[in-house]
């Protein structure tokens, strides 16, 4: 057992998170992936954009920057670039991320700089009350879709596949060991590394909704959820009301601050 | 880099001479988003900081790159960022974020006519209310506007000294005319150039406290990665730098960061003076406006009529106690600039009806000639 209190600005505590959030399992499956690791507090920068999720930061004793809404990884771009032995972790959701955020987080993953970014994916925009998000899933109901979310929804670790990221993983907060691991490997991937969290929010998704409880929702997980590997062997069709997790991609591509530090190397010889 | 020693005399433009000063006061990261006419200085800086062990990127958006500036900044570098009116309203989110969170760097903005898209390629001064109240909230900001080439230079080293000794960012503003224009420098040695450090904590890490209430208002600054662990919000935060609500440390906080800029505004503002001693009307001007205002009070003279040239080097603080002086000396002033009277309007807030105050405005992406002014000089004479 690791001991979190060594991670946590205990003044900081309580957390501002409802019962039966998922957000606090995500924070500590972070903290056990760093301590697993060995980094010291110091070498680990926290940055965060704004939402429930994005308050993370706060909680943590490393450096840390909580941003402005959807522009985390721009801000952690610039700390990575001017001190490349940092590492650097950024904590978003997904409207942070992928609503007004999107152009960043794709070129990120593009330029390949090694960032980690952890996604709390809830579905829905919870810090301002639960307006539909690119994430909730069509038909399902938020304060700004009263008639159900006519728009699909963004498969955000596919978006970070496509454009080019390292290494992109997705779990949920039912299978924590997992999600431990997932992160682990991401923090340790040289290039852009996104972690998606499936994250239950039943204060602003699932009480709309009537998904129950914060324990009904992460059962549910359970059920709709399988691994890459089960998924290979299985057709198609019976994958439709599946969403797989595990290890979506790791490959290994140039990362960014490397390919600069050559080029400074390089000049400097001339 | 080796380089004879000697004065180094060259023939450069606003864009060269903003990215060589930069590069002089100690710029180690750039982040930036084309758009015309300052991505020169993008280009230039491309080149250059690579060269010199220093970081550039272009990101995808001017959103971007202004937070790439302040994630820099707040990990050590001296950063800075260049743009032109839509990338300056599209930066003015985070750089309000850097106000709030006390993030020195400097933001670039060759100003171009618009609303929008406006005047990509013709000169303008649109944005003096833009640098001063284009981000939400309530906080003072410091604006410099040179009007010649070598001048460029100096206001940028100052650039960095202010954002560095006041840990705020200080926004550049230039204009098209001094952006291109091609003119013979002479740039100061390295060792004359006065170069200033942002202040570091020097307690324990324990003791530190990002947000300290200090003498002089501001806070000393650690750099990430140092060991001095500590939060950065956007949020209102106490000395520690996490959120509060508490009204007493709200109020404490908002008036401190105003504070800090307007009570040192005599150490900021600079003005520079011709032909003032003895004359009766003040012109004015500022950026490129002021070297054809310069050449109308000359003009002026030559005709016998006792005009004299109020040059603004700083905007923001608005030197309104020289405005004041000026109105004492003179019986007319005359603004003239490149937009509808946005600095005639605090000119005349400054005198408050002294004297009169004339408006010579041009908004049809032509600069303003000497002719138009020396005109002015004469009407208000007769
Ligand atoms: C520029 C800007 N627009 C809107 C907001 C309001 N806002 C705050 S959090 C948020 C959505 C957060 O949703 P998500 O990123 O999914 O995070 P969650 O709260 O669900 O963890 C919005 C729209 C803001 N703070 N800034
Ligand atoms: S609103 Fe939702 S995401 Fe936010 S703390 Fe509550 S349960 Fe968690």
């Amino acid at each position: 057992m690791i001991d979190y209190t060594k991670y946590l600005r205990m003044s900081k505590l309580p957390l501002i998170w409802c019962a039966g959030c998922g957000n606090g399992i995500v924070l500590k499956s972070i903290l056990r992936a760093i301590d697993k690791i060995g980094w010291s507090k110091d070498q680990v920068c926290m940055v965060s954009g704004i939402g429930c999720s994005s308050r993370t930061p706060g909680y943590v004793d490393f450096n840390t920057l909580h941003t402005t809404h959807g522009r985390a990884i721009a801000f952690a771009t610039g700390v990575k670039m001017a001190k490349p032995e940092l590492h650097v972790i950024v904590v978003t959701g997904d409207g942070d991320a992928t609503a007004i955020g999107g152009n960043h987080y794709i070129h990120a993953a593009r330029r390949n700089i090694d960032l980690t970014v952890v996604i709390f994916n809830n579905n829905i925009y919870g810090m301002t009350g639960g307006q539909v998000s690119p994430t909730t899933p069509v038909g399902m109901k938020a304060s700004t879709a009263p008639y159900g979310s006519l728009e699909p929804s963004f498969n955000i670790s596919g978006l970070a596949q496509a454009a080019g990221a390292s290494f992109v993983a997705r779990g949920t907060v039912y299978h924590v060991f997992q999600l431990d691991k997932l992160i682990e490997r991401a923090l340790l991937k040289r290039g852009f590394s996104v972690v998606e969290v499936l994250t239950p929010c039943p204060t602003a998704y699932g009480r709309r909704n009537r998904l129950g409880t914060g324990v009904d929702m992460i059962r549910w997980q359970k059920e709709h959820t399988i691994s890459v590997q089960e998924a290979a062997k299985l057709p198609p069709e019976q994958l439709n009301d599946k969403i797989v997790t595990g290890v979506l991609t790791d490959v290994d591509r140039p990362e960014y601050m490397e390919a600069y530090q050559a080029l400074i190397d390089n000049l400097r010889r001339k | 880099m080796q380089r004879e020693k000697g004065p180094r005399v060259e023939v450069m433009t606003g864009n060269d001479a903003c990215a060589e000063g930069a590069l002089a006061a100690g710029l180690s990261f750039f982040a930036g988003y084309p758009i015309t006419p300052s991505s020169e200085i993008a280009e230039i800086l491309s080149y250059r900081l690579p060269q010199v062990g220093g970081k550039f990127i272009q990101m995808e958006d001017e959103i971007g790159a202004m937070g790439a500036v302040i994630g820099a900044s707040l990990a050590g570098a001296k950063a800075m960022t260049a743009t032109s009116g839509p990338g300056f309203s599209l930066k003015q989110e985070n750089i309000g974020f850097a106000a709030m969170a006390e993030v020195p760097c400097v933001v670039v903005d060759v100003q171009r006519g618009g609303p929008s898209t406006g005047l990509p390629t013709l000169p303008s001064q649109m944005d003096v209310m833009q640098a001063r109240w284009g981000t939400h909230g309530d906080h003072e900001i410091i604006a410099l506007c040179p009007y010649s080439v070598r001048e460029t230079f100096d206001l940028t080293v100052r650039a960095f000294n202010l954002a560095e000794r006041y840990r705020t960012p200080v926004i550049l503003l230039m204009d098209e005319i001094v952006a291109h224009v091609n003119e013979k420098v002479i740039l100061p040695e390295p060792d004359e150039i006065e170069v200033y450090e942002r202040k570091l904590p020097n307690c324990p890490p324990e003791e530190f406290l990002p947000y300290k209430f200090t003498e002089d208002d501001i806070p000393p600054m650690a750099s990430y990665g140092t060991g001095y662990r500590f939060h950065v919000t956007g949020l209102c935060h106490d000395e520690t730098g996490f959120p509060t609500n508490d009204p007493v440390q709200i109020d404490r906080l908002i008036r401190r960061l105003n504070r800090k800029i307007s009570r040192h505004r005599d150490d900021i503002v600079q003005v520079a003076e011709e032909q003032l001693e003895d004359a009766e009307i003040g012109v004015v001007a500022y950026g490129a406006t002021a070297r054809a205002a310069r050449q109308a009070v000359r003009l002026a003279r030559q005709e016998g009529i006792p005009a004299g040239l109020l040059r603004p080097l700083v905007l923001w603080p608005f030197p309104d106690k020289e405005m004041r002086a000026l109105a004492e000396r003179v019986s007319a002033i005359i603004v003239a600039e490149l937009n509808m009277g946005q600095v005639a309007h605090e000119v005349e807030w400054a005198v408050c009806g002294k004297v009169p105050v004339h408006r010579v405005n041009r908004v049809d992406g032509e600069p303003i000639p000497p002719e138009l002014i020396l005109h002015a000089i004469r009407e208000v004479a007769r």
